[in-house]
């Protein structure tokens, strides 16, 4: 019924795991003379069994939204649908058993650990919350969890600050993953691991996906993480999708001036003999989300700006197939980085 | 070793010898008290750094880079056992100099850029209130002026509107503005050295480039010497001159960034850039370094990556040291002249680094 409500055809639910329609969520700012606007009406699907990218700028609100569709914070407005449902609109208890199933785990592992618990109790505790299983049966899950993200035995019995940054981040996807949940939104996840272990983690995320069914928002900095485990991904600027498509195609053509800035300001692990300089210098200063520009977000940082675009914001348009974007030109022929 | 790189990727006066270093770091390990007893955490790590040079440190998860800066800026951890070796900064040891010294020392003329941004501001003052009073501590400056500074620096670290997030707590601000604000705080005694420890992780790439342009900027105006922690091998390439591997508390590998890339002489290096991600087609599965480091608690004898080495053979178990393999480069591994290991170029061929080195 509340499908109907938000204008959801029927038959996209079964495939969509979350809904997120015309999403905003505002915050005070100190004084209480301002509002931030975090999140300014952003609206997607997230289809079961797929991994879906969030890259953009720092501050853009991708962690707003994250905890958004995990309901950790409630919406200023908009609607918020898993499998379909309004988990809100659910009594009390049945909301805390649905959360379960729909995990964040957050970039800074210190503000997701108990400094006084062990590492292994650590990851014991949601197996023991949720009563899952014998005692022996937990401890088992909890050390297999342990071992598949690459934390030795020994480290169960330290405690967080006897770890380096990157192990502490292990200890916090074991515990996610004890409770197998259906979703889980990684903001930053695998930033603090090295190339080899984090090649290990992706690896065990993607097994896991393909054994369990999990669905991942995999919120990241590093396009070459997003491109190679998300099958599509959004970019934010600003409080807004500026554009949404498959992966290959956003980043080998993307359609957005800020993507292709984006796109072109990655760091390449090249000796300098070989790296030109490709990059788009974004000009200007990075607006503030308690005032943004009018019309289009990006205008005063694009090179493609003109008038039209400080009268009237851009539509979200569906460009091709599958792939949409938030830009008056996006679609004249001449328009492109080159 | 036939890269042209330009002479500012060199690093001259590194390879020339300690007498021009701005810091010297000689044996340096470090022990912790632990229910198993005394653990050594890292161990003979040697590295100079001169003025205005910008050296990279990479490593394995765990392998004692956080450490070693800690150690340097001298913020250890209550259940540290003791400290070998010696930290010449300036013709100070700050490995054994007190407690007033190293005060005189932190914050101003060594800051440190930590990892975890939340942890290291306190979140009862506001941002603004927390980098003026550094200044304010070690220069005397009036408030106002304190203030003026406070929000200079917050514009060059790329916070919009600073006027009206100066005034910010820390919980307000999203991960890569608080990341910003520490960087503003770390730069504003105009430190000789800066150990920043992943100060760009959390920071989209518009972002990180404009800090790591700062960065550089920095290190060829005001001759900061940077030791830039990351595990990240593209902002080493873009920032560092020169790059040093850790592996299981030790250095392994110290050598300039081109020549690391093009042909590393450590086969934990060259593993490294095998595991980038850039190099493997989506949804493929990443490769990497087969086997775990090993747990302190049992730690090898000789070389430590030797359970892990495709290319260990009877030998690697003698106790390995940081051999000179000439031009300036380093590296702990005895058969370092007869391995031919492939860099980050040799993967150019087939993946869609391809595709990005032509890109415009
Ligand atoms: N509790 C809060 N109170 C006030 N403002 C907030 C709060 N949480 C977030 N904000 C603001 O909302 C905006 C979006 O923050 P968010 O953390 O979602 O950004 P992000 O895209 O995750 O950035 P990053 O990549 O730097 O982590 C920022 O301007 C931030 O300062
Ligand atoms: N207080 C402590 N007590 C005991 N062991 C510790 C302590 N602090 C760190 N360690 C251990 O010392 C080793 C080095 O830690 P360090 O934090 O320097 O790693 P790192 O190289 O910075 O790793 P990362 O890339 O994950 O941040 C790790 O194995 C860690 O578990
Ligand atoms: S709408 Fe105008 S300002 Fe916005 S991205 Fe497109 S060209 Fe640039
Ligand atoms: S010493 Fe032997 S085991 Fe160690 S890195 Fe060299 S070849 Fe490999
Ligand atoms: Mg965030
Ligand atoms: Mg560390």
């Amino acid at each position: 019924m509340i499908a109907q409500a938000t204008g959801i055809p029927k038959d996209a639910l079964d495939n969509t795991i979350v809904s997120v329609r015309d999403l905003e969520v505002q915050f005070q700012t100190t004084d209480r003379r301002a509002t931030v606007k975090a999140v300014d009406g952003v609206s997607f699907d997230v289809r079961r069994g797929e991994t879906f990218g969030i890259i953009g700028e720092s501050g853009s609100g991708k962690t707003t939204i994250g905890r958004a569709l995990v309901f950790l914070l409630k919406p200023s407005a908009g609607a918020i649908l898993h499998d379909g449902i309004d988990p809100l609109a659910l009594p009390r208890k049945g909301f805390q058993n649905h959360r379960r199933d729909y995990q964040i785990i957050f970039q800074d592992p210190n503000a997701a650990l108990n400094p006084r618990m062990t590492i292994l109790a650590s990851v014991l505790e949601p197996l023991e919350l949720a009563r899952a299983g014998t005692r022996a049966e937990r401890l088992a899950r909890a050390r297999e969890a342990m071992d598949r993200v690459g934390l030795p035995q020994e480290t169960g019995e330290r405690y967080p600050h006897q770890l380096s940054g990157g192990q502490k981040q292990r200890v916090v996807i074991a515990r996610a993953l004890t409770l197998r949940p259906k979703l889980i939104v990684c903001d930053e996840v695998v930033a603090a691991l090295d190339m080899s272990i984090r090649g290990d983690v992706l690896n065990l995320f993607a097994e896991l996906q393909r054994d369990l069914g999990l669905t991942y928002v995999f919120i990241t900095h590093d396009l070459a993480v997003v491109s190679h485990i998300s099958e599509r991904v959004a970019v934010m600027y600003l409080g807004r999708f500026v554009e949404l498509g498959p992966t290959d195609k956003v980043s080998e053509r993307p359609l957005h001036p800020y993507t292709q800035a984006l796109m072109s300001a990655e760091p390449r692990p090249l000796p300098s003999s070989m790296r030109d300089d490709h990059r788009i210098v974004l000009q200007g200063e990075i607006p503030s989300p308690i005032d943004p520009p009018s019309g289009c977000r990006f205008r005063t940082r694009c090179q493609y700006a003109q008038a039209l675009c400080a009268a009237r914001a851009p539509d979200w348009r569906e460009l091709m197939p599958d792939h949409w974007v938030a830009c008056h030109f996006a679609d004249r022929p001449n328009f492109s980085p080159n | 070793m036939q890269t042209a790189e330009p002479a500012q990727r060199r690093s001259d006066a590194a390879a020339a010898g300690g007498s021009s270093a701005l810091m010297s770091v000689r044996g340096l390990g470090i022990r912790f008290k632990t229910s198993h007893g005394i653990w050594q955490a890292t161990r003979k790590i040697d590295f100079d750094i001169a003025p205005g040079e910008r050296v990279g440190i990479v490593g394995e998860s765990g392998c004692g880079k956080t450490i070693t800066g800690l150690s340097i800026a001298r913020l250890l951890p209550n259940n540290f056992a003791g400290l070998d070796g010696s930290i010449l900064f300036d013709g100070v040891d700050l490995a054994t100099c007190s407690v007033r010294e190293m005060r005189a020392i932190r914050g101003r003329r060594i800051a440190m850029i930590f990892q975890e941004p939340m942890s290291a501001l306190d979140p009862v003052f506001t941002v603004g209130h927390q980098i003026a009073e550094t200044l304010r501590v070690h220069t005397g400056i009036a408030k106002e002026e304190a203030r003026a500074k406070t929000l200079d620096m917050l514009r060059r670290v790329g916070i919009a509107s600073p006027e009206r997030r100066i005034d910010d707590y820390p919980h307000q601000l999203s991960g890569g503005m608080r990341q910003r604000v520490m960087i503003a705080a770390a730069l504003i005694c105009g430190p000789q050295l800066l150990i920043a420890d992943e100060p760009t992780t959390a920071l989209d790439v518009t972002v990180q480039a404009q800090i790591l342009q700062l960065l550089r900027d920095l290190s060829a105006t005001s001759n900061t010497a940077l030791m830039l922690i990351t595990h990240d091998l593209g902002v080493v390439a873009e920032t560092c001159t020169r790059m040093i591997t850790m592996y299981a508390g030790e250095v392994i590998e110290d050598a300039a960034v081109d020549d690391a890339l093009v042909r590393p002489l450590h086969p934990y290096t060259s593993g490294l850039l095998r595991s980038l991600p850039h190099l493997s087609p989506r949804g493929g599965k990443l490769p990497s370094i087969p086997g775990r480091v090993p747990s302190i608690l049992d730690m090898p004898n000789g070389c430590r990556f030797k359970a892990r080495c495709p290319h260990a053979v009877a030998g690697c178990e003698a106790e390995q040291e940081l051999c000179d393999a000439g031009g300036g480069r380093k590296v702990r591994c005895w058969r370092f002249r007869e391995l031919e290991l492939p860099g980050a170029l040799q993967h150019l061929g087939s993946a869609p680094i391809a595709a990005m080195v032509s890109r415009p």
